[in-house]
């Protein structure tokens, strides 16, 4: 059992998180809408105003002190912004982007009260406190001008109240909609609703009205403010939604309904001890927040199920043909392949409880992108798709940080400067794409810049330099070849490195934390015209498809992510190439490497391979020759032990479930070790 | 206790359930907070919704015995509901508490005078909620 109270201060930093995260992307539109000199929406305004007050209340709940107290220096700010007593400026914006950075590290203290924290929050406070407010000269109230209900002018907050006067300023004319909702739907007809107003209107607000509505409908007063006329606000909206009626100007003075005092509920005595009695929690939230480690559990225990149904299959198989329990093994047949349905149904479904969207990372970089460039003094646009791309939590998590150097690398690096930008005929501004998409079992994610490009020829210069690359091999590299020296840890192509690539940490720590998740990188680049880095992940670390083969009497299992194709071998057609054995594959040239051999199982004179199973990794291929294809199967990985842990090739161990461990093959290792290993690179020619 | 008597029991009965409280917060953190606050009151059934919309539909379908509602909150704020529960006569005596921030004194007060009964000033701590609920609830 956990400690109930840590299981809530896990779910203050879940909610903490995804308020900081909203801000953080709501922030990043409202920079953007700011920069374009367009009209900033005022619901946006509002929403950064409502994640920050939210953190502010349940950060006091916790003992968040720097928390709760920047939240509330900045609920103040964003308040008089909201109600139009001050305008977004820059100084303002940077203000706000600071706080992300700040809340963030506030959240991981492990102290949330830290007096070391106290002064630098004190002095983020006083920034914030000295964003001016330009007091708004007022000369009468405008929503006098109309003869709204004193009933709706009641159950305005402060927010809208402004916006209704704001709106009224603006010159916009008011009307009211009348309109019937059902209760089932009613959250999607307000967002279709919402959706449908854009720039040229604008909803107030909507209320209950106090006649209609019944257990399955309710009749809502929508307060509209528009730019457009009577007529085509009827056209728009009256047919699908109800009646829409101008609201009237007035001649004599309504006033706003009094804003009485009133004694809070006191209470000073504590609570008396309470117990027994019966209690039940209902709930009409729709979603849950679940730690991953349970769902890492659930999925261990659908692996288990798995291999009972295996077992199930073995006594099937066993009684096949015996005469005598026909009946009963075809029943057992039946119940196994019912089984196996509800576990595939079952394990897609805690699959999909892991996936989230990419978007999470992308917003992180889009803020790294804006800091970066301000910092480099270089315009950047940042071109963002697939955001929605849907990938394991647990991926995310480890991708936000090679994700991260990406990004710098390519603002501090592959996109130029203004000046230099416009010399060689380019537009002032760089455009940096993230993209992401599904391709079969994997995310691609590709980060492009139009920046100056990579220099191929710099890059060999430079490893052969720093004693990585023999002059002799370095003859025989392909200009792709020379650009995957980037990978190679201790090079740079930069003497200076500036402070925000910088930071000790190089593309081949980027490379290694991709091969960790069973990922790839590639490199595509031209001189003068851009980067384009891609990076190719599995969807989901907890489960793997996989290729079961045996070499040499022993089973392995091949990620099938990484496979292309079999195919049978012909060990007469193959010829030796640069020390490399190669077969032509489709008038190709396909490196092969025979895994007996490789592992030390076969030797020499043995029985040979076959089939060769054709690898892909990335832009390049490579053929393993086995010795027999058992078939495919879903197997969950685990973990080699720690005395294993350093031996290279393996990703580790399954079970296939009749009592037989595969060893998994680590198929980017194995690339790495025939492509880059050292025998490459130092021009030996010792493989066989 | 015996099957007999136990099928003879209503619902409520069998639950020992004396009260039910409507919770309405957009903050899961928070709500959870409230509601198992409220828990501590023997006797006590807690129904949570996310923002005034959902709580108008909760209160569509059931009675309550008390509505504790934020009042800042997406979709539809806490103002709105409180003229909700006032204005249909099913509710009409339910006890509404609001739950407000020092800072928005003015929506603290819009929301008694349209007939909320209490409000509590964040930040919440359970002993004041379980104090104002007693009290409203007369315990």
């Amino acid at each position: 059992m956990t400690d109930p109270r840590d299981n809530v201060q896990q779910e203050f930093l879940a909610e903490a998180q995804e308020l900081v995260e909203a801000l953080s992307r709501d922030l990043l539109l409202l920079d953007e809408a700011h920069h374009r000199g367009e009209r900033i929406d005022p619901a946006l305004v509002n929403e950064i105003f409502r994640s920050v007050h939210t953190l502010k209340g349940i950060a006091g709940m916790f003992g968040y002190k720097h928390v709760g107290a920047v939240a509330h220096a900045l609920e103040d700010l964003l308040d008089d912004l909201r109600l139009g007593r001050t305008a977004v400026g820059q100084n303002l914006l940077d203000i706000l982007f600071d706080s992300v950075e700040r809340f963030q590290s506030l959240l991981t203290l492990e102290d949330p009260q830290s007096p070391q924290e106290e002064a630098g929050v004190q002095q983020y406070i006083a920034a914030i406190r000295s964003v001016g407010i330009e007091e708004e000269v007022e000369e009468g109230d405008p929503i006098d001008k109309y003869a709204i209900d004193q009933a709706v002018l009641a159950v305005l907050t402060e927010y809208e109240e402004h916006r209704l006067r704001a709106c009224i300023r603006e010159g916009l004319r008011l009307y009211r909609l009348r309109a019937s909702f059902d209760l089932m739907t009613i959250d999607d007809s307000i967002e279709a609703l919402r959706e449908q107003v854009q720039e040229e209107v604008e909803i107030i607000t909507y209320l209950p009205s106090m006649e209609g509505g019944n257990e399955d409908t309710i009749e809502l007063v929508v307060l509209l403010a528009a730019r457009v006329s009577e007529e085509e606000l009827k056209a728009e909206f009256e047919g699908r939604y109800g009646l829409i009626e101008a609201i009237a100007e007035q001649t004599h003075l309504p006033t706003l309904p009094p804003r009485r005092t009133s004694i809070p509920v006191l209470s000073m005595r504590p609570p008396s001890e309470d117990d027994g009695g019966q209690a039940s929690l209902r709930s009409v939230a729709d979603s849950v927040r679940v730690d991953i480690r349970k769902l890492d559990h659930l999925m261990s225990v659908v692996g288990e199920l798995a291999l009972v149904r295996s077992a199930v299959n073995r006594i099937v198989d066993r009684f096949k043909h015996d005469v005598t329990h026909r009946q009963s093994t075809m029943d057992l047949d039946r119940i196994g392949r019912g089984l196996e349905r509800q576990l595939l149904e079952l394990r897609t479904g805690i699959l999909d409880v892991r996936m989230v969207p990419l978007g999470q990372v992308f917003n992180k970089l889009a803020r790294i992108v804006r800091q970066s460039a301000r910092e480099d003094d270089k315009q950047v646009r940042l071109v963002v798709t697939g955001a929605n791309t849907e990938v394991d939590k647990l991926i995310v998590e480890e991708l936000t940080d090679p994700l991260m150097h990406l990004v710098r690398n390519a603002v501090d690096h592959g996109i130029e400067s203004p000046e230099a930008r416009l010399q060689a005929n380019k537009r002032e501004e760089g455009t940096l794409a993230l993209n992401a998409y599904h391709k079969g079992s994997n995310v691609v994610i590709e980060v492009e810049d139009d920046g100056g490009g990579m220099n191929a020829h710099l890059l060999r210069d430079e490893a052969i330099e720093r004693g990585l690359l023999t002059v002799e091999a370095s003859q025989e590299l392909s200009r792709q070849e020379m650009l995957d020296l980037v990978f190679l840890p201790g090079l740079s192509t930069r003497s200076e490195v500036t402070d925000m690539s910088g930071r000790g940490v190089g593309m081949d720590v980027v490379k290694t934390n991709i091969l960790r998740l069973g990922g790839m990188i590639s490199i595509a680049s031209e001189q003068g015209t851009g980067t384009k880095i891609t990076v190719t992940l599995p969807i989901t670390l907890a489960i793997i498809r996989a290729l079961i083969v045996t070499v040499a009497a022993r089973t392995f299992a091949f990620p099938i992510t990484a496979v292309r194709e079999a195919i049978p071998y012909m060990p007469n057609e193959v010829h030796t190439i640069h020390g490399r054995n190669v077969i032509t594959l489709r008038g190709e040239t396909l490196a092969i490497c025979d895994l007996g051999q490789l592992f030390d199982l076969r030797k020499p004179g043995d029985r040979e391979g076959k089939f060769v199973v054709v690898g892909s990794m990335g832009n390049r291929k490579l053929g393993f020759v086995v010795d027999e294809l058992i078939g495919q199967e879903d197997v969950i990985i685990k973990s080699l032990g720690k005395s294993l842990s350093s031996v290279r090739g393996f990703a580790g161990a399954t079970d296939l479930g009749d009592q037989k461990v595969a060893l998994m093959l680590d198929a980017p290792a194995l690339f790495t070790e025939y492509f880059e290993g050292p025998d490459v690179f130092r021009g030996l020619e010792s493989r066989p | 206790m015996n099957f007999e008597k136990a099928a003879s029991l209503s619902y409520d009965e069998l639950i020992m359930r004396q009260y039910r409280c409507l919770v309405v917060e957009d903050s899961q953190t928070m709500r959870n907070m409230l509601a198992e606050s409220l828990l501590r009151i023997p006797g006590m059934e807690v129904v949570t919704a996310e923002n005034g919309l959902s709580g108008i539909r909760a209160l569509a379908s059931q009675k309550f015995d008390l509505v504790l509602t934020d009042v800042n909150m997406p979709v539809m704020d806490g103002l709105k509901l409180v003229r909700h529960v006032r204005g249909d006569p099913r509710h009409a005596d339910t006890p509404v508490v609001v739950i407000t921030t020092e800072n928005a004194p003015n929506d603290r007060d819009r929301a008694m005078a349209l007939g909320a009964n209490a409000y509590i000033e964040k930040p919440i701590q359970a002993p004041r909620v379980i104090r104002a609920v007693k009290k409203l609830l007369e315990l």
